[in-house]
């Protein structure tokens, strides 16, 4: 392992089997985007058009002029976002409680947060909805941005923690030294310093927000559409749309593979740094 | 898209001073908020859902809410799906992680080597995690297809099929074709988390190795797998109970069909609420599934808890 290889035993032995892997990762991809630019006779008679020369955008056009789509994606955008908001708000400050005191309960706590987590969604999905009904929230974007924060804060929780933990606590104290609260040198020295770290912790939340369907398709409704339960409905009552289907499989897709390439790095960073000592 | 996984635990290592005097209370108040809220929709939903599962509810007749005591579970033993869903949930679980497993340690082995575009590749490995659940799901079904799927045609023009398959509607292969699409979504998640492990083996070990006369696969064998061991036990509990836990794949792919073929107990309990209503045999099934799941669970909190001792 420690000889650098020669260049065509190294592209048979490594960039050949990862470019199969990637082929394998992407290939669903390129397909579905392949079929949503086919037109639908085109689709039926002769399947797939790889040529870009024989492209279209009618699918698109179909997808936003004659469905509701644009307004589904507007409702999967304030769900998202208002899962981020609370998401954040609240683990802001129990992460700074985990990252710098210790205390009696401490550990029962932040295992508490951790099984969260792993609970299934089955067994939270059936009582939330009993109690969405008698709240009378449902069909609402409060009972999806609530039912969402039940996987967002305990996450929150444990990034936020970590990422708050590379931060000196010597930068607390001098703040303190000079004046500040504890609330304060939380405020103005850690909240500044791990900012890249909320915003990619807020980012994901979204992604998982945005990415959610069985609390959609319970707890939402008629009014309350979000992309991927409206995705389902996409699927005709007697054959399979699918060039509509994919255009919408592709804008629903699109902002968060932006958004996940944008900070995967710093989000991957973040997720595997402690598991390595296993 | 998977759940969000925790960030495995370098949070809790950290060494923080101990409070300062006068403030005893202060990490309490500060903690309120979140605890607060996740009291109020995680753990009284979850105990009106054991609570659910004690009594006959049927969402069409809220006045009948009777307490049945053990009814609903009895039932369970006695029904037939349960039993289909139940072994199911083993062959799909024990199918799915072990394949994500390998198909993810064989990516991140190659990752770890030397080559220019390795950057890029590690970016593009990771893209299918970010997709919603809902699209991979369609997307598979349109590549399973059975008059125009792109699998089919494939197969059929390498001469490895005479004609169309039904892959989904099949009942001897809808398990397995969902397996792969699961493989498909959960492979990266093992290859992120095995890579920083590999990289976290320091290079003088391979050297050492080398030096003693150890070939690749000894290399392998004596420094690479025990390095990388505690990241693939702990990865696979994670991935475990995810797996265990993702239903929206399976719903969307077949809706449990054809027939009983892909019914999960997850499935089972969620479909049992959602077409028959029946909260209060729904809640049991889902309390069941929890109690095995807990299993699991508790494995991965012994490991977690030995760190979170510090």
């Amino acid at each position: 392992m420690t000889e650098t290889p020669s260049l065509p035993r190294r592209l048979i032995t490594t960039d050949l089997p990862i470019a199969v892997i990637i082929a394998f990762a992407l290939g669903p991809y390129v397909w579905m985007f392949l079929t949503s630019v086919t037109a639908e006779a085109t689709l039926a008679a002769e399947g797939v058009s790889v040529a870009p020369v024989e492209w279209v955008i009618d699918n698109y056009l179909r997808l936003f002029g004659r469905t509701t789509f644009l307004v589904n994606l507007g409702h999967s955008f304030i769900v998202a976002s208002g899962t981020v908001l609370l998401g954040l708000l609240v683990a802001v400050t129990a992460a700074y409680a985990f990252s710098r005191f210790r205390f009696p309960g401490r550990r029962l706590l932040m295992l508490q947060f951790l099984v969260i987590n792993m609970f299934p969604v089955v067994l939270l999905i059936l009582p939330l909805f009993v109690l969405m009904r008698r709240l009378g929230l449902l069909d609402t974007h409060a009972a999806l941005i609530i039912a969402n924060a039940t996987i967002a804060i305990p996450f929150s929780v444990w990034m936020l923690t970590s990422y708050m933990n590379a931060i000196p606590e010597s930068l607390d104290e001098a703040a303190m030294t000079d004046g500040c609260s504890r609330l304060g040198a939380l405020w103005r020295i850690v909240l500044p310093l791990c900012w890249p770290g909320i915003v990619a912790t807020g980012i994901y939340i979204f992604i998982t927000a945005w990415n959610e369907y069985l609390y959609a398709l319970t707890l939402g409704g008629q009014n309350v559409r979000t992309m991927t339960v409206a995705l389902q409905t996409l699927i005709g009552e007697y054959q399979i749309e699918w060039g509509l289907l994919t255009a919408g499989g592709v804008v629903g897709a699109l902002p968060v593979t932006v958004l996940f390439l944008i900070v995967q790095r710093r989000l991957i960073s973040g997720l595997t740094a402690g598991s390595v000592k296993g | 898209m998977p759940r969000p996984f925790p960030p495995v635990m370098t949070a809790i290592a950290a060494d923080a001073p101990p409070n300062r005097i006068g403030q005893p209370l202060l990490p309490y108040w500060l903690l309120s908020p979140a605890v607060i809220v996740t009291l109020v929709i995680v753990f009284f939903p979850m105990a009106e859902a054991v609570i659910l599962s004690f009594h006959d509810y049927l969402l069409w007749k809220p006045s009948s809410f009777a307490f049945v005591g053990l009814k609903n579970f009895l039932a369970a033993l006695n029904d037939d799906v349960f039993w289909i869903s139940f072994w199911h949930t083993f062959i799909w679980i024990g199918l799915t992680v072990p394949a994500q497993l390998l198909l993810g340690l064989v990516t991140a082995l190659l990752l770890n080597r030397k080559f220019p575009w390795r950057g890029l590749a590690r970016a593009l490995i990771i893209v299918p995690w970010a997709l919603p659940s809902v699209i991979t799901a369609l997307m598979w079904r349109w590549i399973y297809d059975a008059n125009s799927g792109v699998l089919n045609d494939v197969l059929m023009r390498l001469d490895l099929l005479q004609a169309s398959f039904p892959w989904l509607a099949d009942p001897d292969t809808a398990l397995y074709a969902i397996v792969l699409t699961l493989t498909w979504q959960g492979f990266p998640f093992f290859a992120v988390m095995i890579l920083a492990g590999l990289q976290a083996i320091p290079r003088s070990y391979y050297e050492a190795a080398a030096i003693d006369g150890a070939g690749a696969w000894q290399q392998f064998r004596y420094v690479t797998l025990p390095g990388i061991a505690g990241v693939l036990v702990t990865a696979a509990l994670l991935r475990l109970i995810w797996v265990a836990n993702s239903i929206d794949v399976i719903f969307v792919m077949t809706g449990g069909g054809p027939g009983y073929a892909t019914y999960t107990l997850p499935l089972y309990a969620f479909i049992e609420a959602r077409t028959s209503l029946d909260f209060g045999y729904g809640s049991a099934l889902a309390v069941i599934f929890t109690l095995i799941l807990g299993v699991v669970i508790l494995l991965y909190l012994r490991r977690v808890g030995r760190e979170l001792a510090v």
